[in-house]
């Protein structure tokens, strides 16, 4: 047993069970895994410390904290605000864009900033895109999860022409500071539209090849239906939001029920799992939420392209971020859930406290719950399809 | 659903989604591969790509914007004040250049290559360049030194500065300790003749 | 035997080494190709290009890949037994390569002509579980243990319906010595026993459907005999880093990748052979002799080693419970089926 982190205090071992058969007694126990932090699966330095009964799953614990990198402290030493967006890019290195545009939105409601409207639509598109990359990387690690490793690849092969729109914008392909306090960095260049369109062409018969290949792949179905089961309510408990909440039934998107940005301007739906293919809940329906999530991002772009005005992206840039004293508490919608940043202002030009709310970490909370009563090929299907960064669970 | 129904269904959908999937990835053998080689290929990066950065020393009023506005604090910036009687030229952009700067280094290792630093120099002389193939074998290598003084013209510099402001100092005690002059009559307002 | 009859060299205990020892070289060279097929086939249906630096569109890359294992440190565990860890691979290995005793090359050589001769394959290979279960043991690593048993547990479930395939083709070919079986379906394509064998056309248009049935349950069975995608959960990297090889590194790993891509092979060259009509060529008694035999059977045998690459880059891979209920209901039920219903249609 691990010394250094005792298992919870609501855990019961359990007696070992006593087979009798022909007069003599056969002990099983129970054995203790550990899915170290290096691991071909677990998305990053996570460690899972599994207690198994035979193959069935008694309990999983997650130990985090390996990524661990002092976001909220750095933030406190920080000479002004613009200064913590490349820190905050870093949180959930996969969806960088979303990390920015939570933290801008934050300052800019305590300052009380109106942005330009090109700015909105802007930040939409920037968002959109970042959303379609993030669950690119996640359902193509999924396959993986599950065996089949070309969806990676064709996965990672439509993500280069989102790096690409990226990169000619702000210069960077993952890490970008590119959404500031009150406005962007840089104007789109001559002829995003353009490619954007073509991108968003492309995009839409690689999602059918994917779902042909992968999601309604019968294999694949019988790897994640009626596993890892997450009953809308008790989603609701554990405060998981984004696919995993929608994906139990729970019909709740940020982007329309407390709406920032422009997002009530555009016409979409938002993708709830039904149990299509076994119950309600289940990893298959979370892969799917996000497949479709897919496809309304690609709506919602293509009709920010349609609708963008004119103006100048960096005219409410303030000289001097100095929010009056006060605390302020926004969330918004991730790829990965609701991400939340609660920011305390003494007043001065530095935070006196910021703290960011991952989804990835608290939807990891959920993993004790679902994955007991799975076998270990389960685990590796439950953990993929919770989607965790490691680098916003530890932050 | 009846079971004997199902898994005669579950064998029909297991077979007629493997076979579309085998399709797929049969086509895909004869795609022209969408990677290129990399040493021999090198692709061109855009205008506003963001990698190691430069600093052009001939426009480098050294104001330490740059310093201040870096996140990581990469940047170490020691400047030493000119007399008046130097002129250390004007930059390309008109700015007149009022400082030495003995030091300027950048630790390349430290750098977020967030772009902060580029915004407020005002004679925009810190740029991001696209090279991105820098790799040293010693960590030392990897803080640029950016400054063009040699320890000569820094001990010069030093020492001008040193002495000017002794003479200032000079001057300002020998102020003091001379004879105030009779203060003049404040002027009389004119006769209005 | 024929072989050296051929070769105009006398029988004695040096020429009969020599001859043995063929179908290690065979296997050492195939080895050298199904690697570079392997690499290059998964790289283009990936849309990417594998390996261009190590030779021409890197032909030389098996070599770099085999030297870099030979040049390894020999690392044993501390708390492994050290016997049973090293003794692992080679029975692995030898399992195998006495499964290819009996695979009909060409007309003119055949390792050992034994009347009982896929029989005994079976038997031998069935040995490759003793020594996963040995290498599994011997790592001292819960995972590798895992891996073990469930490769173990897999390899005995799938040897049933591989018998049951077998035992359709012999029955339509009466004779369980593969030279034999090779022999009957010699005369062209409309010979083999996938499409029916050389029967009476009543006959054979009866069989078609279960012949052509078994021939594709067989190739199933015959992938989850080899432990490859979608039957690898032993040695699933996403979950096990790499089942009972975890702890195996240098030489040792590479025994145990040579075993497996060997038994790819076999496997393969089983099913050719009943099935696929052996060394015999498609078109009759046109590009037949010795040397073309080898070709025919080397090209159609290369040829489902193809197909089991093209299949493992597709698909993902199955749990453990679901393999076993494909082997035992599903897979078992159609060849009792097929068994039931070729042995009627041969008695009528």
């Amino acid at each position: 047993m691990d010394q250094s982190r005792p298992l919870p205090t609501n855990y019961v071992t359990q007696p070992d069970r006593v087979i009798t058969s022909r007069g003599k007694t056969v002990r099983t126990e129970e054995m203790i895994i550990n899915m170290g932090p290096q691991h071909p699966s677990t998305h990053g330095v996570l460690r899972l410390e599994i207690v198994v009964d035979g193959e069935i799953i008694v309990d999983a614990i997650p130990h985090i904290g390996y990524l661990h990198r002092c976001f909220e402290k750095h933030a406190e030493h920080m000479t002004n605000y613009q200064q913590v967006i490349p820190y905050a890019d870093r949180m959930d290195y996969v969806a960088s864009m979303n990390n920015d545009h939570a933290f801008a939105l934050a300052v800019e409601r305590m300052m009380k900033i109106e942005v330009p409207e090109r700015v909105e639509y802007i930040r939409v598109i920037m968002a959109e895109l970042q959303r379609i990359a993030s669950h690119l990387v996640a359902l193509g690690t999924y396959g993986i999860d599950a065996g089949a490793f070309t969806p990676f690849l064709y996965c990672f092969r439509d993500r280069e022409k989102i790096l690409d729109l990226f990169e000619i914008t702000c210069g960077a392909r993952l890490l970008y500071n590119y959404i500031w306090v009150g406005g962007l960095s840089h104007d789109l260049p001559a002829g995003f539209v353009e490619q954007a369109k073509e991108f968003c062409a492309y995009f839409k018969p690689k999602i059918k090849e994917f779902n042909d290949l992968l999601t309604y792949n019968e294999i694949f179905i019988k790897r994640t239906a009626n596993v890892g089961v997450l009953p809308g309510d008790v989603a609701i408990n554990y405060a998981c939001s984004g696919p995993m909440l929608r994906g139990s039934g729970v019909n709740w998107d940020l982007r329309r029920d407390d709406p920032y940005a422009v997002y009530d301007k555009f016409d979409w739906e938002v993708q709830v799992g039904k149990g299509e293919v076994g119950t309600v809940g289940d990893c298959w329906d979370r892969h799917i939420v996000r497949v479709r999530e897919m496809e309304q991002s690609v709506k919602i772009i293509e009709q920010a392209l349609a609708g963008i005005p004119e103006g100048n992206v960096q005219s409410a840039v303030p000289k001097r971020i100095r929010p009056e004293a006060g605390e302020i508490y926004i969330r918004t919608e991730t790829p990965r859930g609701e991400l939340g940043f609660f920011i305390m202002s003494d007043g001065s030009g530095s935070p006196y406290r910021v703290k960011a709310r991952g989804p990835a970490f608290v939807n990891l909370s959920v993993l004790p719950e679902i994955a007991r009563g799975a076998m270990i090929a389960d685990l590796t299907m439950i953990v993929g399809s919770v989607d965790i960064v490691l680098g916003e669970v530890d932050r | 659903m009846n079971p004997v129904r199902t898994y005669f269904r579950n064998i029909w959908l297991a077979l007629s989604s493997i076979a579309i999937g085998m399709r797929i990835t049969f086509k895909h053998l004869f795609v022209r591969s969408v990677t290129v080689q990399y040493p021999d290929v090198k692709l061109k990066l855009p205008p506003r790509a963001r990698n190691r950065l430069y600093v052009n020393m001939d426009d480098c009023i050294g104001c330490d914007q740059c310093a201040m506005a870096c996140p990581v604090d990469c940047i170490t910036i020691e400047t030493i004040k000119s007399t008046p009687d130097q002129d250390l030229g004007v930059t390309s952009t008109g700015h007149k250049k009022r400082l030495h700067v003995p030091q300027f280094d950048i630790d390349i290792a430290k750098c977020c290559y967030c772009g902060l630093c580029v915004y407020p120099c005002p004679t925009e002389c810190i740029v991001m360049t696209d090279v991105y193939e820098f790799s040293e074998f010693d960590r030392k290598n990897l803080i640029y030194n950016y400054s063009v003084m040699t320890p000569a013209d820094i001990e010069e510099a030093r020492a001008k500065l040193k002495k000017a402001e002794e003479e200032a100092a000079a001057k300002k005690a020998a102020a003091a300790a001379a004879p105030k002059p009779a203060p003049t009559p404040p002027p009389t307002p004119l006769d209005p003749k | 035997m024929e072989l050296l009859q051929l070769l105009g060299l006398e029988t004695n205990l040096l020429t009969i080494i020599i001859v043995s020892a063929l179908p290690l070289v065979f296997i050492l060279l195939y080895a050298l190709v199904t690697l570079y097929l392997e690499m290059k086939v998964s790289a283009h249906i990936q849309d990417r290009v594998a390996y261009m630096r190590t030779g021409w569109h890197g032909v030389l890359q098996p070599f770099a890949d085999i030297l870099k294992l030979l040049q390894k440190e020999d690392t044993v565990p501390t708390a492994a037994d050290r016997f049973l860890f090293k003794l692992a691979p080679f029975i692995v290995f030898a399992a195998t390569y006495a499964g290819f005793a009996v695979i009909p090359f060409s007309s003119v050589y055949i390792g050992s002509n034994i009347n009982l001769g896929v029989f005994f394959m079976i038997a031998a290979s069935s040995l490759v579980v003793i020594g996963i279960l040995m290498g599994g043991w011997a790592s001292n690593n819960k995972w590798s243990i895992f891996g073990a048993f469930r490769s173990a547990a897999q390899m005995i479930s799938y040897e049933i319906p591989i018998a049951l395939g077998v035992l359709i083709a012999v029955m339509i070919t009466e004779s369980l010595n593969l030279q034999e079986v090779t022999q009957f379906q010699s005369g062209g394509i409309q010979n083999w026993v996938v499409f029916g064998g050389p029967l009476p056309l009543t006959q054979k248009l009866l069989l078609l459907p279960f012949t052509i049935l078994t021939f594709f349950i067989l190739f199933i069975a015959s992938i989850a005999e080899v432990n490859r995608t979608p039957f690898d959960l032993a040695e699933a990297e996403s979950e096990l880093v790499q089942g009972f090889n975890t702890e195996y590194s240098g030489m040792r790993f590479a025994m145990f990748y040579l075993a497996e891509y060997a038994n790819m092979f076999l496997v393969s060259a089983v099913v050719v052979s009943l099935f696929l009509g052996g060394w015999s060529s498609p078109f009759g008694t046109a590009l037949s002799g010795p040397l073309w035999d080898l070709f025919w059977f080397v090209a159609k045998g290369m040829f489902l080693v193809f197909m089991q690459i093209w299949i493992r880059w597709t698909l993902p891979r199955l749990r453990v419970d679901q393999l076993m209920y494909t082997s035992w209901k599903v897979l078992i039920p159609f060849l009792f089926l097929c068994v039931f219903a070729v042995g009627l249609i041969l008695v009528l």
